[in-house]
């Protein structure tokens, strides 16, 4: 049984979104039969390539992805390289995972409301410093450029760059290595850029693609923080497939194909300054300066990161403050009057959709845990790793645009009669739970200490008993991080929700954003939190569960890392 | 609360025995019977725009009312746009699911009922036989019988008027500009505090068509599919006012809010001094919440705004087409319709002809405060019909081709 395990997997992760591909190529080709379209050409094709701005839209998307990963990066490897085996690094790795709960959407809410001209920050400088009494007109939120869109894009993918980095960085001995080139007398940028990077980098290059591929693809950011007309590519595609003529249905296939390419370019020409960055910096590295700009990198890093993290901690703040607002005028920095009528309204509507919410993420949760368990479970008992093609594998659904196969997806769950509701939709969200639960849980699957099992054995356990007495037991801490992060990628996810339930599973994400059209900040402050206090509260029970159930075993909690 | 329940049961009467006078209206009575039997104990699943709390709690109360009286359970499908309800019926018929359909009632008018009706879609004609139909006294209401032009052919029954209202605060502007050229003049005097939603949003294209029917020298070949007209000539005083007003526009129109409800916010952060809404209750709304100040009030142009009637409708593979037409018939009852138009829960405007009702229902009506904001009715104006639906397709088309590119 478990042999078949890494199959079922590899076939979950990959098998619809083939067919959606499949059912997005078709249409974009002109056949479309319940339509009375049959004429297969280039029809749509040549539609969307005469479309007003798509150049623009194309090039705001490909951008996007490239220019987000780029900041991203660089910041998530500046950080570490200052923070690194310091005290902000511990904290960092308690803090991260809740960080990267928190939903792009109310992300995108909070650093809309705080960087606009009449956002927060303006609010708490005029007219006081600014001499605003009325919000100057400038086009902040929204920009042509994409630049705040990018920015709402950088705030999520570093977190998420950090928490990848975490488990690569032990599989390095990024410590030895750090203390080592220390000894020679590298500073401590220096060293890290020259000692661990080199190592560290391999390791993270597929979770820099699937930055690439979500930044330039993504909706519910690009929604808030992008710009509108001409927007990037994938929102242009969903306002194709809302249109009531319905022939721009398959433009909106030929536009989830084009979206395709434009990921898969970025992410080769990402590929393609991986290698010339190669070639230019290795001279650098073997140069033998101790020491190249280290206090400037360390002073931007410790400038940067407190200004980073006040920004998130300020849009938080704001966004709460506006679901307590009843009357905020600019430029008061805050509410006038305040008012619990919105969290009232939350708390008449939201249990239907917390409850459905809760138990789609548990199940799908569960459900992947499970299977990760038996991927990894058998490559233990085989004794090898399971090749590189699996490890791809786990990317495809992170790498492959969303808006481009899901609603092929929705025609085949069509064709094959299943009813949309509760179970197509927990189904769906497997697809994109499973990758994170197999990211965050592998490493430290892989690194439990095989000798334990021989001492389980040696006790008298039989080798099922020393699974699920000693080994799993072991694994505790890291079993509920993976399950805290599926659950919060199960309770993330929009679309899917939306077009496999056919809008009849309401979920708090899904209820978030249709009161998110009618444009009520208060309101939105109020549902973005609740959709944020779920997948937090999760992180929060995955870190104190094993420190209750431990509470006389010390030894349980630090192993287990 | 007397005088409501009083109507309940009035309205479930007119339910059960609505137009029981000849021999025929006996037949259709008893095919109501077998509606309501067959209706009973079914799910409807009515997708409907949920972007405002009022409306879904409007339609919350809808459902226990059905659950209560009829036995239908309703379940609101909370769309963002109202064309993923098309998309989903589509994909069904795609795959050749022609019954048991997962959507049973939609809220619809213009383009999507046209398209759906182009693509057979839809289910019907029923209109004729919900027994509250002849409320709306439709031979003397012929602007029910049709949807931007499209003939209604008895395939949606109407459920709201909707009417183009602008809104301003009174204490930042007591003189608004009461046309077009007056609007540009106050823009050029003060670039940056105007701007419409973006096209082809429902409301960025109304406001497309007001200045259009204002400013087109024939106004008549709106109304007539644009494949009929010369569409340059026509619309060439609608380009030639956006070019002239777009520079001096909110972000110099380099942005546009989304949507009705975001050009909302940006007059409650003060970032614009006029906005308008497809609906009186809109400002209303907003002063109770407290997101506009309460001196905004709403006015409309001279020469009129445009006014539309919304509908539902129920597609061609609806699983409960019974319980749906049931559900519509209640919210076309005197009862349902009041509420509606009641700004304490939604103040959305009625369809029924006052004539039709009770001499005491019709006075309801008639003394319902309408909101603080809202004009009275003898102040509203002319209203403008919409354009026939394929004119929105193409103004939408040209703004895209002459604005959505850098």
């Amino acid at each position: 049984m478990l042999r078949l395990a890494p199959y079922l997997v590899a076939a979950i992760l990959t098998l619809p979104v083939l067919a959606g591909m499949l059912g997005a190529l078709i249409p974009s080709f002109g056949f479309l039969p319940v339509l009375g379209k049959t004429d297969v050409g280039f029809g749509p094709w040549r539609a969307l390539l005469a479309w007003p701005g798509l150049g623009t839209s194309v090039l705001l998307s490909f951008l996007s992805g490239l220019v987000t990963a780029a900041i991203a990066l660089s910041l998530a490897l500046l950080f570490l390289a200052i923070f690194f085996e310091t005290r902000a690094f511990t904290w960092l790795r308690q803090a991260i995972a809740p960080l990267l709960a928190v939903p792009h959407a109310a992300a995108a809410f909070a650093l809309a409301f705080l960087i606009a001209p009449s956002g927060f920050l303006a609010r708490l400088m005029s007219p006081w410093a600014t001499g605003w009494q009325r919000p100057p007109d400038l086009l902040i939120v929204q920009d042509e450029w994409g630049l705040s869109l990018m920015a709402g894009l950088v705030m999520k993918e570093v977190p998420f760059l950090l928490l990848m980095a975490l488990a690569p960085l032990a599989q390095i001995h990024a410590g030895e290595r750090m203390r080592l080139a220390r000894s020679f007398g590298y500073g401590r940028v220096s060293a890290w850029f020259k000692t661990i990077v080199p190592a560290l980098y391999p390791l993270l290059r597929l979770p820099v693609y699937a930055v690439i591929a979500y930044s330039s693809a993504n909706i519910d950011v690009a929604l808030i923080l992008g710009p509108v007309s001409p927007p990037p590519l994938a929102v242009q595609i969903l306002r194709w497939s809302n249109d009531p003529d319905l022939d721009f249905r398959m433009i909106a296939s030929a536009g989830a194909i084009l979206q395709f390419v434009v990921t898969a370019g970025a992410i080769a020409v990402w590929i393609l300054a991986e290698r010339c960055v190669g070639l230019l910096v290795r001279g650098q590295l073997v140069s033998g300066r101790r020491v190249a700009g280290d206090a400037g990198f360390a002073t931007l890093g410790r400038g940067l990161f407190p200004v980073l993290i006040l920004a998130s901690m300020l849009g938080i703040a704001a966004l709460g403050l506006n679901a307590f607002a009843r009357v905020w005028r600019f430029p008061d920095a805050l509410p006038g009057r305040w008012t619990m009528a919105h969290w009232q309204s939350v708390a008449e509507t939201a249990g239907g959709p917390i409850a459905a919410t809760l138990w789609i993420a548990l199940l799908t949760t569960l459900l992947s845990v499970v299977l990760v368990v038996c991927v990894l479970e058998n490559e233990r008992q085989r004794g090898a790793r399971s090749g590189r093609a699996l490890e791809f594998l786990i990317y495809v659904p992170l790498l492959v645009p969303q808006i481009g196969f899901i609603f092929g997806l929705v025609l085949l769950a069509e064709m094959a009669g299943a009813p949309p509701g509760g179970g197509l939709v927990a189904a769906g969200h497997v697809i994109f739970v499973l990758p994170y639960v197999y990211l965050s849980l592998a490493e430290a699957y892989r690194r439990q200490d095989p000798a334990w099992t021989k001492l389980a054995r040696t006790l008298g356990q039989s080798a099922s008993g020393a699974f699920w007495k000693v080994r799993l037991p072991m694994l505790l801490t890291p079993l509920l991080t993976a399950f805290a992060v599926g659950a919060a990628i199960s309770i993330g996810q929009y679309l899917v929700t939306r077009l496999l339930g056919a809008g009849r599973v309401e979920t708090v994400t899904t209820e978030a954003i249709a009161l998110a059209a009618g444009g009520d900040r208060r309101l939105i402050g109020a549902w973005a939190l609740t959709q944020a206090i779920l997948p937090v509260a999760g992180f929060a029970l995955a870190l104190a569960a094993p420190r209750l159930i431990w509470r006389n075993r010390r030894g349980m909690l630090g192993g287990s890392r | 609360m007397l005088f409501r329940r009083g109507m309940a049961t009035l309205s479930v009467i007119l339910g059960l025995f609505g137009g029981s006078s000849a021999g025929a209206a006996d037949k259709a009575s008893t095919e109501w019977t077998q509606v309501l039997e067959a209706a009973r104990g079914q799910t409807v699943y009515w997708n409907a725009w949920g972007g405002d709390p009022r409306i879904n709690a409007y339609i919350d109360w809808a459902g226990e009312q059905a659950h209560e009286r009829f036995g239908v359970s309703v379940v609101h499908v909370k769309l963002t746009d109202t064309a993923e309800a098309v998309a989903r019926v589509l994909a069904e018929k795609s795959a050749g699911r022609s019954e048991g359909g997962a959507v049973d009632l939609i809220w619809i008018n213009g383009e999507n009922f046209a398209a759906m009706k182009r693509n057979g879609l839809l289910f019907g004609p029923w209109l004729d036989r919900l027994p509250n139909h002849r409320l709306t006294d439709p031979a003397n209401n012929p602007e029910l019988n049709l949807d931007f032009g499209v003939a209604v052919d008895g395939l949606e029954m109407p459920w709201a008027r909707a009417r183009l209202v602008f809104y301003r605060d009174t204490v930042v502007l007591p003189e608004p500009p009461l046309n077009t050229d007056a609007l540009l003049a106050w823009t050029r005097e003060n670039p940056g505090r105007f701007t419409y939603p973006l096209p082809p949003s429902f409301l960025g294209t109304t406001f497309l068509k007001q200045v259009l029917i204002e400013r087109a020298a024939n106004s008549s070949a709106l109304y007539n599919p644009v494949s009929e007209a010369d569409f340059a000539a026509i619309s060439k005083p609608l380009c030639d006012y956006l070019d002239a007003l777009h520079p001096t526009l909110w972000r110099q129109a380099r942005s546009f809010p989304e949507n009705a409800g975001g050009m909302r916010r940006l007059m409650s952060d003060g970032e614009i001094d006029i906005a308008f809404a497809f609906s009186q209750a809109d400002a209303s709304a907003g002063i109770d919440s407290g997101e506009l100040p309460a001196t905004v009030r709403n006015y409309v142009f001279d020469a009129g705004t445009i006014g539309n009637v919304s509908f539902l409708a129920i597609p061609f593979n609806a699983g409960h087409s019974n319980a749906a037409m049931v559900l519509a018939n209640f919210l076309l009852s005197p009862e349902a319709q009041m509420r509606k138009q009641d700004p304490a829960y939604w103040g959305s405007a009625t369809v029924l002809s006052l004539g039709q009702l009770t001499r005491e229902q019709a006075d309801a009506f008639r003394n319902l405060d309408l909101g603080p904001a809202a004009l009275p009715a003898d102040q509203l104006g002319t209203m403008l019909a919409e354009p026939h639906p394929s004119w929105t397709e193409a103004l939408e088309a040209e703004w895209v081709r002459r604005y959505g590119v850098r």
